[in-house]
Parts: C-alpha cells; structure tokens; sequence
C-alpha cells in the first residue's frame, strides 16, 4: 500500500546533507523550472490537483492564483511548520529527513509567484529539527540554491526561518503572519485574506511544509504523474501519522483514497493487544471522531471524510482501543484548546474554560444529565462565533464524542465514576 | 515555567555576548521591521542565559528599538520563554491525546513519587525542573519526552530512570 513520493530519500541516511540529497535528485527540477513561465507553474500545480496539506486541503495553485497582479509591493511566502495539531508529526519528516525538498519546493513556488523573501514558521518545540533545517538552509546557500542568483539564474531567493515559541493558535495562517510581525498570535478578521494583503501588509501566500515539498516531484513529472495517485479529486498521496492503541504506530506515505479499517489492518498491524477498536480520530484532534460502524465504510479522503461528517485534517489518524474512557479524552482534548485559545475571543477564551469545568464536574461524580446537554449547547453557542477555527476545533470534536458516546457521559452523570474496567491494566 | 505574571530581576545588566549580537544582526537584515526581531531576540536571549529576566526585557526592547511592554507582552504569551530560572535538565513531558492514550501518566507520576521532580517547580537542588506541555509533534512514538531540546521517544519508566541516571 505505501508509496515513495514525498518520503523517498526518508530511509536513505544522511539525506538531510545536500550532497547526499543531490545524489538522489534534489534540485534536479530547478533546469526544468526555469525553463517554464510562471503562469505554467501555477497551471501544473493546479492541474496536478494538489490540495493544501496542512488540514484545509484548498487547492494549492487555486490559492496561488489570487494573488493581485503589479501592485507593486514586494510578495511573500510564509511555509507553515507550525504542526501543533495533536497526532500530527509529518511534517517533522520533511523538516529532519528530507529538508532539501522542502527548499526545493519554497524555490519552485517563490519563483511561480514571484517571490524573494520566504520564511518558515516553524514551531519552538522543534529544537533539534530546527538545526537541521537551518544546516540545510546554510547548505543550499553555500551551493547557490539560495541568495542573489538561484541556480546562477537572475532570481533572488532568501529564505529565513522564524522559530514559534508554543503557541499552537500560529498554525492559524494569519497568527502565524502576526508572530512574524512581532506581534502576540492572535488571528486576523478576513477578508482581506492574506494574498492581498498578508505580511507586512504584503500579498502573501502561506503553504504548509507538506504541500510545498509535494511540488518537486510535480514539476519533474507533470500533473498527470501526480494525478496518477489519489482519487478523482482527492490527488497524490499523503503522509500519514498512525498513533494510539495500534501495534505499529508510525509515519506512512499512502496514496489518498484507501479505506481506513485496511490501512489500520495491514500498514499500522492492527489494534494493539488484540484488543476491539473502539473509534478513530481521522485527521488530528480537531476532527469528529468515527466509531468502528464508520471506520468500516470511511476512505481516507476529503470527500468520504466530508461524507461520515468528519474531515480529513492532517492525515494525523489516532486509534482508540475499547478501553478508552471517552469522558476522560474530552477532558484532555478541552484542556488542550482551552490552554491554548489566544485569548481574542470571548466565546473561545471563556467558553472553553467552562466546557472543561463542566467535563471535570462529571468526571468527578459532581455533574447531571443537565451538564450533559449544557456541554451540548455551548459547543452550539461558541462554534463560528469567533474569528478563527480553534474554538470549532474544539467544539466540533467534544460534539462527536457527545452525540456518539452519550452513555458514557450519562453513566458519569448518573452512577458517579464508573469501575475501572479490567482491561486498563493490561 | 508556571508562574508567568511577573519578572524577575538578576539586579545585573544583561547584555548579548559576542556571538550571540552577531546572530541578532544577521536576522535583523532579514525583516522589513524592526519588532518581528522580538521574538528572535527573545530566543537569542534564552539561549544565553537561560531565562528571560526582566534587565532581558529592557535589554531587547533597547536592541529592537521597542517598549519594553511590548516584549514582555510577547514573553508572557508565547509559553516556551522562561520567565523563571529553569532546571540544569529541564524535562518536558507531552500531556496531549497520544501521549496520554500512551500512559503518559505514569512518566508523570514516576518523576513525581521517586524522583521528586512535580511539574511547574524546579527541584531543591536546582538539577531537574519540569513541565507538562501540550503536544510535542511524536504521537507516532508516544509518549515523548524532551530534556534541554532532546526528544526521548517510546518512553517508560524503566527507560526514564535509567535516562536520569546518565544526567545524575
């Protein structure tokens, strides 16, 4: 089932070295990239039906085509390394095992949009990884990948890494503008959206470190070759990061499209101990939980996920064995968001703070029924009600888990804490 | 480190050493504006002595050309500055989904009941101090660790007591 697109030089040591990339074709598409107009660029990455990688999954050239034309101000391309979602850790692949690919990519999309000062966010957890990518970015400068002429062309390309410092809000694309501003991450009302007016007041594009290290393999091969992979609309393939109660936890470059109950089966060797699957989370925390009814018919894809009323994300897919206490995951998926609301939005600030005393009143024997549907209500009242997502991110799961684990819920309403089951300690 | 409301002052100055002003210089050249070099600055600062004291704040608001409010407004929302002394081995365990499917508990539990080490404080002896931190991005190798930026992956405790061995 496992391709080797984006991780093919993950297993070859040493690939973080550029002479060692180069051996396995880093920077070979720069001749072919020259070659090309900007505008064929943009329309190759469109045809190739590359979908933003970071969650959203907007089209990648989509994004790229509205960009104003000749306004005059300099434009800018912000690569998000932000990855703060829980259960998601691909791009950290990219960033320690093949960083010379993430370069690459920022090459082809800052001369497709005619870009000459790129920065990558990438998140402040990311000590070691963060040396590797700077020790990339150094080489690329020593061998003229980077500076005053790319690839000795007449093309100047700066790329500069920007370290976060724990705010997970900044994988929010215009928090992540405002942290390299100087500014606290708090996300920006839109429109204007950021390719009008994004960095600096600059139009600017941000791209998420997966979807931009997909492009040379694109531009090598064409749309067509890229297409070959996926689903009708949802293309290429993906890296997945399987955690949780499997046997073989673990990153995994899967075409789109495979259905998930195999993939957990056969890539990630099942749920662990023999265990019963109890649900999956699909894509990162944020996304509705499936349970095993769901995972039997779902594909891991962008429009079956929209289809079971979930989503894609990130490719981050969590396995919950039957042992888990689903009262207990809302309580640390609510802290999670709660911890780390900006502070911007009341709905958001407030809000998730009393959903998490109201879960922490069940889970201490202390709540009713009535909590059960006031948990309920609130998820209606904050979601949408803010500027950005996060609050959603947070309501939109804790509503699944409600709607599909209510007894759960009721039994700590009603009996108090529930026995520990046996299981637990084996 | 847990109390984020106020600075501390060393009662010294600080300023950036040598190698350190150069790396300020080289990013500064790379920002149309002067405040994106805060947070920069911010790390540079840490780096070098290991805590953000309220002379650091002045010290980089002075650099950046900024107000001192404003930096520490940055230093109080962005929770990987410490505003307190940290540590000689400051240990991060991951709290979030799978790290917590994989008991991460018991790491906490362990550091807490045989090694003394709780989170949010610093030990008497000023070795260990440690934090529960939200997702650390090794779900697939949970749970995770990290001391001083080092991630431990697939840890347990017989693994954890054997690792603070090594650091003793």
């Amino acid at each position: 089932m496992e391709v080797k697109i984006l991780s093919a030089r993950f297993d070859i040591e040493n690939a973080n070295r550029i002479d060692v990339a180069r051996q396995h074709g880093a920077y070979q598409t720069l001749d072919t990239l020259f070659a090309m107009e900007q505008a064929d660029v943009i329309e190759t990455v469109k045809a190739s039906g590359l979908r933003g990688r970071g969650g959203a999954g907007f089209p990648t050239g989509v994004k790229w085509g509205f960009l104003p034309k000749d306004t005059g101000k300099p434009v800018y391309l912000a690569v998000n390394a932000d990855e703060s979602e829980p259960a998601t850790f691909k791009d950290r692949y990219i960033l320690v095992r093949d960083p010379h690919a993430l370069i690459e990519g920022i090459i082809i999309c800052s001369y497709a949009i005619g870009c000459h000062d790129s920065y990558i966010y990438i998140r402040g957890e990311y000590t070691s990884q963060v040396k590797i990518l700077q020790q990339a970015i150094d080489e690329a400068y020593a061998e003229g990948y980077l500076g005053d002429r790319v690839a000795g062309r007449n093309f100047r390309l700066d790329v500069t890494v920007h370290r976060g410092a724990g705010a997970y809000v900044c994988g929010e694309e215009t928090a992540l503008l405002e942290s390299i501003e100087g500014k606290k991450g708090q996300p920006r009302s839109k429109p204007p959206f950021p390719a009008v007016v994004g960095l600096f007041g600059c139009p600017t594009i941000i791209n998420n470190v997966q979807s931009i290290a997909s492009l040379p393999f694109i531009i090598t091969n064409g749309a067509d070759a890229y297409k070959a992979y996926g689903t009708e609309k949802s293309c290429g393939t993906h890296l997945f990061g399987i955690s949780g109660h499997v046997e073989k936890p673990g990153m995994y470059e899967l075409p789109l499209g495979l259905p998930l109950a195999e993939v957990i089966e056969t890539v990630a060797g099942g749920v662990w101990k023999g265990r019963r699957l109890k649900g999956v989370i699909p894509g990162g925390s944020s996304t509705p939980v499936l349970t095993p009814d769901e995972v039997a018919t779902v594909t891991l894809d962008y429009e079956s996920m929209a289809a079971h009323k979930t989503m894609f994300g990130s490719g981050g897919i969590v396995v919950l064995d039957e042992t888990v206490d689903m009262v207990k995951l809302v309580e640390n998926l609510i802290a999670f968001y709660h911890h780390e609301s900006c502070g911007q939005c009341t709905p958001c600030r407030e809000g998730l703070g009393w959903m998490l005393k109201i879960v922490r009143r069940l889970l201490a024997g202390e709540g009713t029924v009535a909590d059960i549907k006031l948990l309920r209500e609130l998820c209606d009242n904050i979601e949408m009600k803010t500027v950005c997502v996060l609050s959603a991110a947070c309501t939109m799961p804790v509503r699944s888990y409600l709607d599909k684990f209510r007894d759960e819920f009721e039994a700590y309403a009603i009996d108090g804490a529930p026995e520990q089951t046996e299981l637990r300690e084996g | 480190m847990s109390d984020r409301s106020q600075l501390l002052a060393t009662g010294k100055s600080f300023a950036f050493d040598a190698e350190t002003d150069a790396e300020f210089e080289r990013l500064a050249a790379r920002y149309p504006i002067r405040e994106s070099m805060i947070m920069p600055a911010l790390w540079l600062a840490q780096q070098q002595q290991g805590w953000i004291s309220a002379e650091t704040i002045e010290y980089v608001a002075e650099r950046v050309g900024t107000y001192p409010a404003k930096v520490f407004e940055l230093a109080t929302f962005y929770t990987m500055y410490h505003l307190r002394p940290v540590g000689t081995y400051h240990i991060c365990v991951c709290r979030t989904l799978s790290c917590y499917l994989r008991d991460k508990q018991e790491i906490v539990d362990f550091l807490a009941d045989e090694a003394g080490i709780r989170p949010g404080q610093v030990s008497d002896d000023g070795r260990f101090s440690l934090e529960e931190v939200e997702c650390l991005g090794h779900c697939g190798s949970a749970p995770v660790v990290q001391i001083n930026g080092e991630f431990y992956e697939d840890m347990n405790v017989e693994k954890l007591r054997a690792l603070l061995t090594t650091l003793a």
